[in-house]
Order: C-alpha cells, then sequence, then structure tokens
C-alpha cells in the first residue's frame, strides 16, 4: 500500500483510459458478443437469428467431433506438458551442475523461444516432410514408416514435438532459476547425511522445485491449449480425419471457415471458462508462493 | 557442486549436448536448405551440408518473393513485421504504465473495478473469441491497416502487473521529497518513475517485440492485402500455394529472415529477456 | 525565515483513533525545536502535518502567519530531510540539488549559486557530479542536506535524519546539523527517538506520548522539572528511577500515594543513609559504574563513582531537593 498518493479527481481517469477502451471494445465487448451468439442460430444468410437457448450447447454435447477434439486436446496438451517439461528440467538439472560453462549451454538452450510458433511448425514440417524429411528418412532406414499425412498418430507426434520445441527454453529458464534458489547446503547437508546424487535429486532437489513445476504446469498447460494455434495452423490443419484438431483450431474453423457461428460461440464460452479456470488456479498459487 | 564427481560431469555435458543438438537441428536444416538450389529437393533426402545459392535465394526473396504466388517480397513483409512489433511493445508499455501509474498513485471511486477489467484481459486470450473480435475490427473500418493490428493487441495485464509491482517497491519518501520539491503527479511520473523504471521498461520491451514480431492469427485473419502481410503469417500462405512442389529453398531462406530479428534480441539482450521472462511470469 | 504556529492540530483517522491530538506548540523565528518521544508517539505524523505530506483533520498549522491546512507541500516553503535521505538516485547530486528550484522556475544562474553555496557549506563540491549509489552513508546526508539548504525555506523539517548513520558518525552529524541550524538562523522542526540527539540539538523539546504533548521546554528544564513521570522516565540516561512511594516509608516528604522519581546519579552512598539496597548486578562504563538492585520490592538504578566499594547491600541517601514525585495515576508531576 502506498502512503504517499497524488489527489486528482480526473487525472486517473485520464491515465486508465487508453488501456480501459481498448479492452472494452477489443475484449469485453466481443466476449459479450460471444456469450450472446452462443444462445442465437443464425439462417444460412446470416441475414436473421434466433435465441435457442442452450441448443448450441447440446448440439456441441452430442457432437462426436466436438468430444473427439476434446479428447485429441487432452492428449496433445499433456503430451506437449509432459515432454516440454521432461526435458527442460533434465537439462535445467545438468547445467546447473556445470557451473563454468553453465552461461554458454544457456545462451544455446534458450533461443527457440524468439522462433515464432509458426515458424517452428514449418520448421518441422520440413524435417516430417514425408517425402524428402531427414527424419521419416531415418526412420525407414531402421523399418519404421513415419508419414502423418496419412497417418493419426504419427500426426500427433508432429505437432507434439513442434510445439514442445517451442516452449522448451521458457520451462528451462524458470527451472534453472528454480535449482539455483535452492541452497547449496541443504543439498550438503543431505550429502553428509550419506544421500548419493540421484537419491538427493529426488529426495531434496524435486520436492524443492516443486513450487517451479507447478507454476509451469499450468502455464505450460495454458500455452498448449491456446497458444499452439500456430503450429496447428502451419502444419497439420487438424488432420488428418480430425486426429490434431484441438479446440482453439476448432474454434476458428467452424467461425470462420465453416462460418457456422452459434457452434463456434458456443465452443468459444466452453474456452472462456477454462482460461479463466486456469487463471485461477495460477493466480492462487502465485499468491500462496510468494508467502512461501 | 557437493562433491567433484567426474563421470556425472561427463554425463551433464553430454545431455546438455545432445539437447543443444536437438533444439538446433530444425534450424541448422532451414540454413543449409536456404542455400541450396530448387532442384536439390526434387528427390531423396533434404541436404544436410551447405550449397553455393544463398546469396542469391536470399536477395530474391528479400527483394522480389515468389511472385506467382502473389507474396510480397519479404523485405516488405519484414517491415510491415516491423511496425507491428514496435507499434505493439510501445503500445503495450504507454498504456501499461500509466494505468499501473494511476491505480497505484491514486486514489479514486471504482478503482478496484478498473483493476479487475484490465485483469479480465488475462483470461481472454484473443483465440478463444476470435470470430466476435474480427466483427469488431471489421466494423471499425480497421481491416488490413496497421492500426488494425496494433491496437487490438495492446491491452495487457501482464504489462500493467509488473508495473504495478515496480512503482508499489518505490519508497514513499521519494515520492514525498518530489512533491515538496513542487513536482506535481506527471512531473513526477516523467522525471522520477521512468527514469527509474527504464530497465523493466526496457526488459518488457524485449518479451513484448517478440510476442509482437511472433504473432499469427491475428494478421492471418485481418490482413486480407498482400501489402499488409508479416512475415510470421505470410510465410504460411507460402506453404499452401497450391504449387505441387513448395519450393523449399525459398521458403526456409524465408523462415531464417522471420526469426532472425526476435532471435538477436534474444541473444544480444539475455540478461534483458531473461529479466522481462521472468518478471511478468506469462 | 518564520515563525510556526501549531494550534489545536489533531489527527483522526477514518476508524476514530486519534494519531496526534491537540497538539499546541508557538515556534518562534529561527528556534530549533525537537519533537521526542518513543515510537508510535504521532511525531513523526505531526511533522508530515507541517510538511502536508498528511492531511490536517483538526486545527491548524500556520508559516509564517499563514495558515497552510490546504497548502501544497511545495508551496509552504519548507524543506525536508528524511530517514532515507530520498534521494533521487538517477540523478546526479547536482541535478537533486537543483531539481526543487528548477521545478519552482529558479533563473539557471541563480540555481547554479546557490548549488555551488551548498556545496561549499556542506564541503560536498567534489561529488556534485557522482550519482547518489556512489556516495557513502554520511555524503548522502550531507546531499539530502543540502537539497534543503539550496531552497533556503522558511523552515527545515528533519524526520530522524541520523538514524540510518552509524553511532560516531551521527555524533559528528548531530555537531554539524547544530552549527549550521545556528549559522543559517532558520526555523527548524526535528523528529528523533533518540533523547540524547533531542537533548543535544534542541532550543526546545517537545516530548510526546500516544499522540500528545507531555512536556514542552529546554533540555534542562525537561531534564530538572519532568512534568509527568513518562518525561521523567523518557529523558535521561541511564533512565530515572520511578518506584512505588509506598516502598520507602521512611523517606520524608514523600506521601504514601504516587510515584517517587530518583535519577540514578542523585543517589549516593552513605553510611547513615536511609535507603537501603541489596546489589543484584554491576555494569562498568569505565569512569562510572551502574549498580542494579532492589529497594522494598523496586528494581533501581545508581550510578557510583568508578573506584567505589561494591558490597552486597548498599546504604544510600538522597541529595536535597532531587525528588520528583509524581501523581499515582495521572503520572502528572505533584513536587
Amino acid at each position: 500500500m502506498k502512503r504517499a498518493l497524488f489527489h486528482n479527481k480526473f487525472l486517473p481517469w485520464l491515465l486508465l483510459a487508453p488501456q480501459l477502451i481498448v479492452t472494452a471494445i477489443f475484449f469485453l465487448w466481443p466476449a459479450a458478443q460471444a456469450i450472446r451468439q452462443s444462445f442465437l442460430r443464425e439462417d444460412a444468410f446470416g441475414l436473421r437469428s434466433q435465441f435457442v437457448g442452450l441448443a448450441n450447447y447440446r448440439a456441441l454435447w452430442g457432437s462426436s467431433e466436438y468430444l473427439n477434439s476434446f479428447k485429441v486436446t487432452l492428449i496433445f496438451t499433456v503430451s506437449v506438458t509432459v515432454l516440454t517439461m521432461v526435458f527442460a528440467l533434465l537439462m535445467a538439472v545438468a547445467v546447473d551442475r556445470l557451473v563454468r560453462s553453465e552461461k554458454v549451454y544457456t545462451t544455446l538452450l534458450i533461443w527457440p523461444y524468439a522462433v515464432a510458433p509458426a515458424v517452428a511448425g514449418v520448421l518441422w514440417w520440413f524435417i516430417f516432410n514425408p517425402s524428402i524429411g531427414i527424419l521419416p528418412y531415418v526412420l525407414s532406414q531402421i523399418g519404421i514408416s513415419f508419414n502423418w499425412i496419412y497417418d493419426k498418430t504419427d500426426a500427433m507426434i508432429f505437432v507434439v514435438i513442434a510445439s514442445a520445441w517451442s516452449r522448451i527454453s521458457y520451462s528451462f529458464l524458470f527451472f534453472v532459476a528454480g535449482l539455483q534458489s535452492i541452497p547449496g547446503s541443504l543439498r550438503e547437508a543431505a550429502a553428509i547425511d550419506g544421500a548419493g546424487p540421484v537419491k538427493r535429486f529426488f529426495t531434496i532437489t524435486l520436492p524443492l522445485l516443486s513450487p517451479t513445476t507447478f507454476f509451469l504446469l499450468v502455464v505450460n498447460l495454458v500455452y498448449a491449449m491456446f497458444e499452439t494455434f500456430a503450429v496447428i495452423d502451419a502444419t497439420t490443419l487438424g488432420g488428418p480425419a480430425q486426429s490434431t484438431n484441438i479446440l482453439v483450431y476448432k474454434v476458428y474453423q467452424d467461425g470462420f471457415v465453416g462460418q457456422n457461428l452459434g457452434s463456434s460461440a458456443a465452443q468459444s464460452v466452453v474456452l472462456m471458462v477454462i482460461v479463466i479456470a486456469l487463471t485461477v488456479i495460477q493466480f492462487r498459487f502465485i499468491e500462496k508462493r510468494v508467502a512461501y | 557442486m557437493v562433491e567433484n564427481r567426474p563421470f556425472l560431469n561427463f554425463l551433464a555435458h553430454l545431455v546438455l549436448i545432445l539437447g543443444v543438438v536437438v533444439v538446433a537441428l530444425p534450424v541448422w536444416i532451414a540454413l543449409v536448405a536456404s542455400t541450396r538450389a530448387s532442384n536439390d529437393f526434387l528427390q531423396g533426402v533434404v541436404p544436410m551440408w551447405f550449397g553455393t545459392h544463398g546469396p542469391e535465394n536470399y536477395a530474391r526473396m528479400l527483394g522480389q518473393g515468389i511472385s506467382t504466388s502473389g507474396m510480397p517480397p519479404v523485405g516488405w513483409m519484414m517491415v510491415n513485421s516491423l511496425i507491428m512489433a514496435l507499434g505493439i511493445s510501445f503500445g503495450k508499455i504507454a498504456i501499461s504504465i500509466t494505468s499501473a501509474f494511476a491505480i497505484v498513485y491514486f486514489r479514486f471511486p471504482f478503482r478496484m473495478v478498473a483493476f479487475w477489467i484490465i485483469f479480465a484481459t488475462l483470461m481472454l486470450p484473443v483465440e478463444v473469441r476470435i470470430v466476435p473480435t474480427f466483427k469488431v475490427v471489421a466494423d471499425l473500418g480497421m481491416l488490413n491497416s496497421y492500426p488494425g493490428l496494433i491496437i487490438p493487441l495492446i491491452a495487457s495485464a501482464t504489462a500493467t502487473f509488473l508495473f504495478r509491482q515496480v512503482f508499489l517497491t518505490m519508497p514513499d519518501e521519494l515520492t514525498e521529497a518530489a512533491r515538496i520539491d513542487g513536482a506535481g503527479p506527471m512531473k513526477f511520473f516523467r522525471d522520477i518513475l521512468l527514469p527509474l523504471s527504464r530497465t523493466n521498461i526496457a526488459a518488457l520491451f524485449v518479451i513484448m517485440f517478440i510476442y509482437g514480431w511472433n504473432q499469427y492469427l491475428w494478421p492471418l485473419l485481418i490482413t486480407t492485402g498482400s501489402d499488409m502481410y508479416t512475415v510470421v503469417a505470410g510465410i504460411k500462405r507460402m506453404t499452401t500455394v497450391a504449387d505441387t512442389d513448395p519450393q523449399w529453398n525459398y521458403i526456409m531462406a524465408t523462415a531464417v529472415m522471420a526469426m532472425l530479428p526476435p532471435l538477436l534480441v534474444v541473444i544480444f539482450m539475455q540478461r534483458l529477456f531473461v529479466k522481462g521472462l521472468v518478471e511478468t511470469e506469462k | 525565515m518564520a515563525q510556526i504556529t501549531i494550534d489545536k492540530l489533531g489527527k483522526v483517522y477514518t476508524g476514530g483513533t486519534h494519531a496526534v491530538e491537540d497538539i499546541n506548540i508557538d515556534i518562534a523565528d529561527g528556534e530549533f525545536i525537537v519533537l521526542v518521544g518513543p515510537s508510535g508517539c504521532g511525531k513523526s505524523t505531526l511533522l508530515r502535518m507541517v510538511a502536508g505530506l498528511e492531511s490536517i483533520t483538526e486545527g491548524t498549522v500556520s508559516i509564517g502567519g499563514r495558515v497552510v491546512n490546504d497548502v501544497e507541500p511545495a508551496e509552504r516553503d519548507i524543506a525536508m530531510v528524511f530517514q532515507n535521505y530520498a534521494l533521487y538516485p538517477h540523478m546526479t547530486v547536482r541535478q537533486n540539488l537543483a531539481y526543487g528550484l528548477k521545478n519552482r522556475g529558479t533563473s539557471k544562474p541563480e540555481i547554479e549559486r546557490r548549488v555551488a553555496e551548498a556545496a561549499e557549506i556542506l564541503q560536498i563540491g567534489a561529488f556534485l557530479d557522482r550519482k547518489p549509489r556512489a556516495l557513502s552513508g554520511g555524503q548522502r546526508q550531507r546531499v539530502a542536506m543540502g537539497r534543503a539548504i539550496v531552497r533556503e525555506p522558511a523552515a527545515f523539517l528533519f524526520d530522524e535524519p541520523l538514524s540510518n548513520l552509524d553511532a560516531k558518525l551521527r555524533i559528528t552529524m548531530r555537531l554539524e546539523i547544530k552549527e549550521l541550524q545556528k549559522r543559517l538562523g532558520t526555523t527548524s522542526i526535528y523528529v528523533t527517538h533518540d533523547q540524547l540527539e533531542a537533548m543535544t540539538l534542541a532550543d526546545r523539546l517537545v516530548v510526546l506520548n500516544k499522540g500528545r504533548v507531555e512536556q514542552i521546554g529546554s533540555p534542562l528544564e525537561v531534564y530538572r522539572k519532568p512534568a509527568s513521570a513518562f518525561v521523567a522516565g523518557f529523558i535521561g540516561s541511564p533512565a530515572m528511577n520511578l518506584i512505588q512511594a509506598r516502598a520507602v516509608p521512611h523517606l520524608p516528604g514523600t506521601g504514601h500515594a504516587g510515584l517517587i522519581g530518583i535519577r540514578p546519579e542523585d543517589l549516593h552512598p552513605a553510611t547513615d543513609g536511609q535507603i537501603e539496597m541489596k546489589v543484584d548486578a554491576v555494569e562498568e562504563l569505565g569512569a562510572t559504574r551502574l549498580v542494579h538492585g532492589n529497594i522494598g520490592g523496586e528494581n533501581v538504578t545508581v550510578t557510583l563513582p568508578a573506584d567505589a566499594d561494591l558490597p552486597e547491600s548498599l546504604r544510600l541517601a538522597v541529595a536535597p531537593g532531587a525528588l520528583h514525585l509524581f501523581h499515582a495515576e495521572t503520572g502528572a508531576r505533584i513536587a
């Protein structure tokens, strides 16, 4: 709380005006429109619309395509999060061990953050290209055929890798910071108590790292759910056969490509509820962590 | 480290080197491909070593682009990207810092309401309200324009919270000394608060520049004419050209150019970048 | 230069609690007033109300005959030195000094003249172009003073300006502040919780407790004739002994209700002394020693010469006229 304040009736509103106006026009109004729209159904020409209650939502629940998208999102999100975090933690633990070369490795590992997810998608698209890509070629040498254009599982693996790659640096940096904030004396004490490096990692380091891990878990789930749109759009376009059509991509497809506004709006509202829930969890947790 | 175990150190180096290779692989392949001729990709597998066509590929993409696809030159798209990224960074910082100043240094009715309205932006990513937002921008006649690319993206709870945090840690005595020295609110803001927040501003700028440059969905939707394409959104259009064989060397040259500016920012401003990332915490 | 009048001043928070209440102080032109009291007594609040940093809810503050209740701090013609100095970290010493003048539209040559003058007085000329973080604590303290001096204000307000310095520097700076104030002749109000600092600096002391004035007077007056048991216990080191009168029934002229105050240095060993004290502990101070003991169940401290004998129990006599008597409930001075 500030003790030193200025007194002025209009100035604070003037200072807040740009942010509030932008927020109202481009955030709140569209969100309200999405909610309104989700209770309406438009005719084929978009000329008239009528109130249909929860029909759009009920239609979603009855749509096997939508339920499939839920399942796909779940698999995709969890895979991206786990892959990113395990890889990042492994790197962070290794870097934390090497005091002298820490900076070099850190620099070499953080730059993928700068690469746009869309560009990352294009890069991996090239690597996984079924006719000339290097990975399908290597895999075929050992007798595995990999073709994401036809195979659903291959497609999922492809988008998971491309999405996780973009996100490694973020998790890595937070893990490194988390590891460095664990007092060295704790590990020394454990060493004196006779715990070897592996045991120390699982009984001391990992538990003390749990605030960072939990934070990253939430943030990475949000990323995988909402910010991977670009990866999907630059690679599989949700295919083949809906196998990589995650929820945010489906909203876009139904709304823009399919022009099914009522359904798209209802999907938006469902997504909003998910983001709000995740944000609340995240902020609750951050508050607690301050006290930690 | 607790004790010296050469084997573990060796293992750590091994893991890191493998990690760096995995992380670098896609970019390596893109770099190599961008130096090859078009017919190097017709059969077999992607080449793993550099060709000799680098300069001509880059020059062609920068200056002309693939004219048959109706794409503008990459140079032009990069200018668009730069304008968008700078506009978003400056815009976000400007409106967030004044908002935070109002919320921290003034008491006024509905202050908490204003705070929660700003907070709400955190819960409404563009991806979930894409159709109605598009409609608003269309109704305002902002499609295919720089303001349309920039303004809808500049509201930022993250940046506002960051500055709020920074301001809350400023000692009260500084404000009081300034008041006694005859500085009103805006003078205090300009003479004391802004200079004292400059590293935070710089750190945030780095993060927001990357954020702005890497925007994809929004420019894809609202840029209807090729003259407004940004490079990150444009590259995707290049890959989906009805051509049966994508011109890999050109696409990869474009990809390299698209990632170069934010990459340089991260590498050369690493300290600010890390600070910004940790401070904004999303 | 100005006199400051504080009239029936009070500060009530929205909850109804009084931070300060019914404060009346007339400060003469050029006077050095020290507000002293324990933490939470309202001394800083009072100073900040004079400065205009804290709103006034009751009474008035006048500076140079003008009521300033609703005047902005910058227009009250005061300058303030803060506990943590509050130097602008991004400005050089010179810019720090000049900032207030610039905001007032003082002409450039005049600013330069005043900065040079202040730098000369405070001997900070050598680091005018440094930033505050490159200065030592004592140097920062001087710059903070300099920022006040250049303004040539009607009054200086000091808010515990020495409490961030180490003990040795504090004593040097204390002297310097005193000399400087005499030389400039500027009316000053100084807040401290350190009674020794208060005694050495003040023309007049204002002792505050729980938001109210306990006593106003010169350091010697306050020391010799504390107006209340609180002042008696607060001013003077080691603190005055305050004991229940009935603990020493044979002491003449004290009555049985009330508190008796005796300063540790006013108790002397005497073979025919009427008071007997059991010795519990001794602190050696070099020139003197502090003897802690027990008289009729009350803890008492006595200052004795370092070479005095130390039996297990002492017979003590009170110097004539050295007894203070306070009301048992109100703490007010009776005699």
